[in-house]
């Protein structure tokens, strides 16, 4: 009898657990249904190659901001993957006794600093002295939020590459700083670009820090240091708005950020495919 | 994504036991070699003078709010830019409220999800379950937003609200009109968002359990659920805890999706159904508008409590993840 | 009482590749019976064959029949927990539930099945730690972590643990390879005591403790059962030259 009644609660207690599994996945299949049906109409030539157009008027694309994630992302690149990977390198070639570790746990802090809070920095640090918003506090806010990323990232993949590669390049003569540069980093080449993937998709997606550094721009901008467009802040400023009209191109904007989200991440999993990640 | 989350071996054998130190102790003689030292220990360097700048930057800018209000900040719920009153206590509130409501959606599914990931799931519908989560987690907050607007929020007004109104209207939890964006709207966002951390994590942490440990339990005649709850579950609930922790932080700090959707409304109130606000989306609403230094100062106070809030329930979380790893005895396999 | 296993053209696989190739074996009822044999020979997988714990792998699969009282443990109606309850296993590393106490441990199984009053519990626990000869170290520590004990006492727990479900059988695969030589004395002084209730199966790497512990001894190799016959005679007088060379060391 209460062999029977274990039999039960097994079954239902598998039973909720897998439908849990499916729960969870149900909303990323609704949304991302949705948004295809509502955006992929609007996403046309123009939509990739006219600026927004005056308020009330209809038409016009998000091509600005388009090219403006995108410099922000070379921007923030510039500073954040230097940084990181040679953090990451520092990490694990290191000989230092305590430094880091505090480098590691602040790296892991500064990964879960809301990046509202990092805005708040790039504009303390960047905009208010300059007295402008600009391109080079949005690039400065995103490299904050893409240094540690790339730093634990390229931590892990240079601390799979086995020993007895380093001992042999060290037994044939050749200089430490040679060995790392020539031999360990190529050889986690592919991890490491996994992890500047990961990190792009991450900063592609960012509107909060962006809000009062790059600030937003329905023109093209001329200069780094005047406000910019991104696509993330377009879509928020669309979105808010009362037009039906701009929110079709909210929704096209979306369609576009979500495919290059998911087109780098999904090149990023390729990159490690087949190779050993970790303790798993 | 997670990866990062779980210690690495070589932290817990406290020395390198990898890399150019392990293979060759003593000094570099090579004037390349410490020229090639200084640049790496500048780069960590970096990552440490960054943090601590902007854990300065924020407490000197918000000193003059901090001098003016003191403690009062905390617990006053008036917000008048042009009185220049302001009190924290709604947007305190409201973060913790929506935080909480997103936990007591996400941590029962993701948990239950992590569960059938880890032990339950056969095979071959592992892997793309798993990265579909990894794809949740990775959509933006400002997409979830604009979901939330136009297809959450309607759907509230329309058929959930009333729904709750009528069953459960006793409750001042759903009293009120229905609009659709509010409090009720935000939690239920989160809790998408959060949840993929949560099962990501949960279900590395279920993953360290050793498989001794599950023997152990099948051996004595368990079910696959008992040897579930009894083995695995009691082993990784420090993990597990760490888990929830780790969402939480995510869903204190989170912005766009939550400005979208809660109402913005510095109020306190006992519905689900009514607007709010928090910390974040204050911030992200009125940050450009801030027209004085006190304004601005206390703005920037708000964003340095959620910094320090955020920053020690994430550096608990850590701790309790790792704790799983391989601190209990014999636990290693 | 129980009148033992029989083993019947067992057969098993991992994935496609067949370890165990038609195995036949009697097994007494009150009697230890070991299995020896070099790695890879297939003791393990033997031994998990007979508490159906070898199927929990993935892509892992059995034929044949084991039979237990008469009855096939692989028949088709035949609940695999409930074979695991009357098979207990003794594992090669101990493995007690290190957030549970020693008490809660020896109780684990006694509190699944259903038995939770608190008085019935604590005697179900001292008899099994008294059977597993551990009750007078521990008995003022009850509550301590079942991880806080030394290597041969956690075996111990381990034992006591199988014990308290009432097994028929006690499978043990290679219980004191973890263990030093003073706690393996005991584990084997234990199942000596133990063979008096329950029918014990030993897989073990070490020939002289076959030779202590084991009433009768099966000589596997390369997944089959080469020999089978009384420890005494098996050592001193081999039929099969495979087994001869084993036993004197001319492989391993």
């Amino acid at each position: 009898m209460r062999f029977q009644l274990r039999r039960i609660v097994n079954r239902v207690m598998n039973g909720l657990a897998a439908a849990s599994a499916f729960l969870v996945v149900l909303p990323l299949l609704l949304i991302l249904a949705f948004l295809v049906y509502q955006g992929a109409s609007s996403v046309n030539l123009d939509f990739f190659t006219h600026l927004p157009k005056p308020v009330g008027e209809p038409g016009g694309g998000m091509a600005n901001a388009i090219v403006g994630t995108l410099t922000l992302i070379g921007l923030a690149a510039l500073v954040g993957l230097p940084l990181g990977i040679l953090g990451g390198v520092y990490l694990v070639e290191s000989r230092d006794p305590r430094l880091p570790w505090a480098v590691r746990f602040l790296a892991d802090v500064l990964n879960g600093v809301p990046s509202i809070v990092v805005g708040i920095f790039a504009y303390t640090l960047v905009v208010l002295p300059m007295r402008r918003f600009s391109a080079v506090a949005g690039g400065v806010a995103l490299a904050c939020i893409m240094l540690p990323i790339v730093l634990r990232t390229t931590e892990e993949m240079v601390r799979l590459v086995p020993n007895s590669l380093r001992e042999a390049a060290l037994a044939l003569g050749i200089p430490e700083w040679k060995v790392v540069l020539r031999v360990v980093l190529p050889t986690a080449r592919a991890g490491i670009l996994t992890g500047v993937m990961v990190s792009i998709a991450r900063i592609a997606g960012e509107t909060a820090p962006l809000l009062f550094t790059a600030f937003g721009n329905r023109f093209w901008h001329q200069r780094l240091d005047q406000p910019i467009a991104a696509l993330p802040l377009q879509i928020f400023a669309y979105a808010i708005a009362p037009y039906d009209d701009w929110h079709r191109q909210a929704w096209a904007g979306a369609v576009v950020l979500i495919a290059l989200i998911f087109l780098t991440s999904l090149a990023a999993r390729l990159a490690t495919r087949g190779r050993v990640r970790g303790a798993r | 994504m997670s990866t990062a989350i779980m210690p690495n071996h070589g932290e817990e054998a406290g020395q390198a036991a990898t890399g150019i130190s392990a293979t060759r102790p003593g000094r570099p003689a090579h004037w390349g070699d410490q020229l090639f030292r200084l640049l790496l220990r500048a780069a960590g360097l970096s990552l440490v003078v960054l943090v601590i700048a902007i854990c300065a930057v924020l407490v000197w800018k918000a000193l003059p709010a901090m001098r003016t209000f003191g403690w009062r900040f905390l617990v006053t719920s008036v917000w008048d830019p042009v009185a220049e009153h302001y009190g924290a206590l709604p947007l305190i509130y409201g973060t913790l409220l929506s935080s909480l409501l997103a936990l007591c959606l996400a941590v029962p599914l993701g948990i239950g999800a992590a569960i059938y990931l880890a032990e339950l799931a056969p095979m071959w519908i592992r892997s793309p379950i798993a990265f579909l989560v990894e794809l949740l987690a990775a959509v933006p907050s400002v997409i979830y937003g604009l979901w939330g607007v136009f297809v959450l929020a309607p759907i509230l007004r329309m058929y959930v609200q009333p729904a709750l109104s009528r069953t459960f209207g006793f409750l001042p939890l759903f009293q009120g009109p229905p609009y659709g964006v509010g409090m009720l709207a935000a939690g239920i966002i989160l809790a998408i968002m959060i949840v993929p951390f949560i099962i990501a994590v949960s279900r590395e942490v279920l993953l360290a359990v050793p498989n001794t440990q599950r023997e152990a339990a099948l051996a004595l005649g368990a079910t696959r659920w008992e040897t579930t709850r009894i083995a695995v579950l009691r082993y990784g609930r420090s993990g597990l805890v760490g888990a929830i922790l780790l969402g939480l932080g995510r869903a204190l700090g989170e912005t766009m999706a939550v400005t979208m959707v809660i109402g913005n409304r510095p109020e306190i109130s006992a519905s689900l159904f009514a607007p709010g606000y928090t910390m974040a989306s204050m911030l992200a609403n009125e940050f450009t508008e801030a027209t004085s230094n006190l304004y601005l100062s206390a703005l920037i106070e708000v964003g340095l409590l959620l910094f320090a809030v955020t920053v020690c329930v994430n550096a608990l979380a850590r701790l309790l993840v790792w704790s799983v790893g391989g601190a209990v005895a014999g636990g290693r396999e | 009482m129980a009148d033992g296993m029989f083993v019947r053209r067992l057969r098993a696989w991992f994935g496609s590749m067949e370890v165990l190739h038609g195995i036949d074996l009697a097994i007494a009822a009150q009697q230890v019976t070991a299995i020896i044999g070099p790695s890879g020979c297939g003791k393990s997988t033997f031994i998990r064959c007979l508490n159906r714990m070898h199927e929990v792998v993935a892509g892992a699969r059995t034929e044949g029949q084991v039979l237990l009282n008469g009855a096939d443990l692989y028949a088709g109606d035949v609940d695999p927990v409930d074979v695991r309850r009357r098979v207990g296993m003794v594992f090669q590393r101990p493995n007690p539930f290190p957030t549970m106490s020693v008490f809660d441990n020896v109780a684990a199984g006694l509190r699944m099945n259903g038995i939770s009053r608190n008085g019935a519990l604590a005697d179900k626990v001292e008899a099994s730690l008294l059977q597993a000869a551990l009750w007078d170290e521990v008995k003022d520590q009850l509550d301590k972590s079942g991880a806080s004990l030394s290597g041969g006492q956690q075996q111990r727990l381990c034992i006591a643990r199988a014990l308290a479900v009432n097994p028929e059988v006690l499978l043990m695969d290679e219980p004191c390879s973890a263990l030093d030589p003073i706690a393996t004395a005991k584990i084997e002084e234990l199942i000596l005591e133990l063979k008096r209730r329950l029918t014990v199966v030993i897989v073990t790497h070490n020939m002289q403790q076959a030779a202590r512990v084991s009433d009768v001894t099966g000589f596997f190799l390369m997944g089959e059962l080469i020999e089978c016959d009384q420890t005494s005679r098996l050592f001193t007088n081999p039929t099969d030259q495979r087994t001869e060379d084993y036993i004197t060391g001319r492989f391993g």
